[in-house]
């Protein structure tokens, strides 16, 4: 029976079915919903779990990588300069194979200052070798979250687990709640192979000459491309135990004859699908939802893009000066391809402007009246800027 | 799909009334979703939030443009510009205010009830927050789910008495306004 639940709630009580031993996080909006609920879990003795208060994203994360590394299952969340303030210690945990859980609810970097959703946080970080899975509702929020810890564990790699914010964190809806049985049937307890000990000392973090910093290099990026197997295999059964599944590394819906596709990460998925319904005179577009950016599935990618003619590539984020940065991946993906599609790489939605469902049939049309675009913030308003920044 | 647009100001439970409107379809096994759009996030600083209820699932994240009716929790933001953009024709809005129903329609051109919430939300409740007894008259006005239901629904976050004087704040209010009046708009959206 679905419940009423807030996102973020929703997310609370899931990241408590997990059973983890140690939370910490500073309170950043629009995170803020997840960490108070999971507090107050712990304040009404619900939740078996030591609650860390610090004074910072970087303590929090901090503490983060200290719990795991002594052996216990830790979670934390943040967004937008929460994220950016963690981001040294975010390398630090990927870097030391640390297996930590964290949502990202994804927002604007300032400046100019927004509270409001796009992915330019969980972007910036997107080197620092973490798995990242972006989520388009909230089920597939509570799900993946589920699914994070043990794909965490299983590849001693941290997942950062990213949901748009407000459009989703603070979006009350009907969602199920797996139950503790469902859980603990698909998350073994948490046990790591190199938990501090003081009867067996090891050292943790020491300095890496150049002997063997290109090896340490090697075997993690290997370790990412490696974690698509368990991405998959932690979707497959889970679908099994809850009969929801959301593809493993991506996923594809639409006519398998169609020659225009639309690739998303996120939210955007949803308000696609519908604007396909509505707009039955618009061409039905095939609908590609990166759930998995890193690692980043390039085969997976291009087996989804056969048959294409153009791929429109939507992102909440941009790299200015370059351009898209999802669009760009996808691009060098596909060029392996010999009929590659062309691809339209579009940024929508930045700092909270709204997505509405008319901007599929316009997506659309940008594609087919005019060669590929390079780049472009699609909703941007250029007769509202002065003449020479248009 | 009924799409709902309500105003207000930070402090009064605006989000708070898009949720419980949304947790009370979902209650009469609806589909539903409600989310607030956040300015600055003080109090007083004006507060939309909306709710989509349909008989299907529906998975659209963008915001209601369109809606069939309004709620506005505070009159004087029927000052602010834009506050009734958008509202389909036939349309209704619900105003919190001690004002008569025709002084309002003519005022705002629109199909326009009012409804003294604040008053009666401070006599039943002894506070002055009006989203319960504005949802009270929106269903029963649209006739889109049982009044009933929305006192079950305020069982998820109420007990005992706080409970119980709800329940006879939504009781009353369902005796003050026009049982049914905004059905026809509210079938035709959902049609």
């Amino acid at each position: 029976m679905p419940q009423a639940l807030e996102g973020s709630q929703a997310i609370a009580q899931a990241v408590a079915l997990c059973r983890p031993e140690v939370v910490a996080a500073y309170p950043i909006t629009p995170q803020t919903h997840i960490v108070e609920n999971i507090a107050k879990l712990v304040a009404d003795g619900k939740l078996n779990c030591e609650m860390v208060s610090v004074e910072s994203e970087f303590s929090a994360a901090s503490v983060v990588l200290g719990a795991v590394a002594a052996g216990s299952r830790a979670y934390t969340a943040s967004a937008s300069q929460g994220i950016l303030l963690m981001a040294e210690v975010l390398y630090n945990i990927a870097g030391l194979r640390i297996p930590a859980v964290m949502t990202c609810a994804n927002r604007a970097v300032a400046a100019p200052l927004s509270i409001w959703n796009d992915q330019q946080d969980s972007m910036a970080v997107r080197d620092a070798g973490w798995i990242q899975l972006y989520c388009a509702d909230n089920q597939e929020a509570v799900d993946t979250t589920i699914q994070a810890f043990r794909i965490a564990e299983r590849c001693e790699l941290p997942v950062m687990v990213c949901m748009d914010g407000f459009t989703l964190t603070h979006t009350l809806e009907p969602l199920e709640v797996p139950s503790q049985e469902q859980v603990d049937g698909f998350l073994p307890p948490f046990s790591f192979a190199r938990t501090l000990d003081p009867r067996s000392p090891i050292s943790v973090g020491t300095l890496v000459d150049p002997n063997y910093y290109s090896e340490a290099r090697h075997s993690h990026h290997h370790a990412l491309l490696r974690a698509q197997e368990e991405i998959i295999a932690a979707a497959d059964d889970w679908g099994q135990l809850s009969g929801r599944h959301y593809g493993g590394l991506l996923q594809v819906d639409g006519p398998e004859d169609a020659r225009l596709g639309i690739l998303t990460l996120g939210s955007v998925l949803g308000t696609l699908a519908d604007a396909r319904e509505e707009y039955p005179e618009a061409p039905a577009a095939k609908l590609i939802k990166l759930r998995s950016f890193r690692p980043f599935p390039v085969e997976a990618l291009q087996q989804a893009c056969a048959g294409l003619s153009d791929l429109i590539v939507l992102e909440r984020a941009l790299s200015p000066g370059g351009g898209g940065i999802v669009g760009a991946e996808v691009r060098a993906a596909l060029s392996e391809l010999p009929d590659a599609p062309r691809v339209h790489n579009f940024a929508v939605g930045l700092g909270g402007r709204d997505v509405p469902l008319d901007i599929y049939p316009r997506l659309l049309a940008a594609a087919q009246s005019s060669g590929p675009t390079r780049f472009a913030i699609f909703d941007a308003e250029l007769d509202r800027l002065p003449e020479g920044d248009r | 799909m009924i799409e709902v647009r309500i105003h207000g100001r930070g402090g009064q439970g605006n989000v708070v009334a898009a949720y419980l409107l949304a947790t009370t379809a979902i209650g009469e096994g609806e589909y539903a979703q409600a989310f607030p759009s956040f300015g600055a996030e003080r109090r007083g600083a004006p507060v939309t939030a909306f709710v989509r209820v349909a008989p299907e699932p529906f998975r659209r994240r963008c915001q209601v443009l369109h809606p069939a009716f309004l709620i506005i929790q505070d009159e004087a933001l029927l000052q602010v510009p834009g506050v009734t953009d958008g509202l389909l024709p036939g349309g209704g809005i619900l105003v919190n205010s001690k004002r008569g129903d025709d002084e309002l329609s003519a005022m705002l051109g629109r199909d326009t009830a009012a409804l003294p919430a604040s008053a009666l939300a401070a006599e039943f409740l002894g506070r002055p927050v009006p989203n319960t007894a504005l949802l009270a008259a929106f269903l029963t006005l649209t006739q889109m789910l049982p009044v009933a239901s929305l006192t079950k629904a305020l069982g998820h976050r109420f007990k005992g008495e706080l409970l119980e004087r709800n329940a006879r704040l939504i009781e009353q209010v369902a005796q003050r306004v026009s049982p049914g009046l905004w059905k026809e708009q509210a079938d035709a959206a959902s049609a």
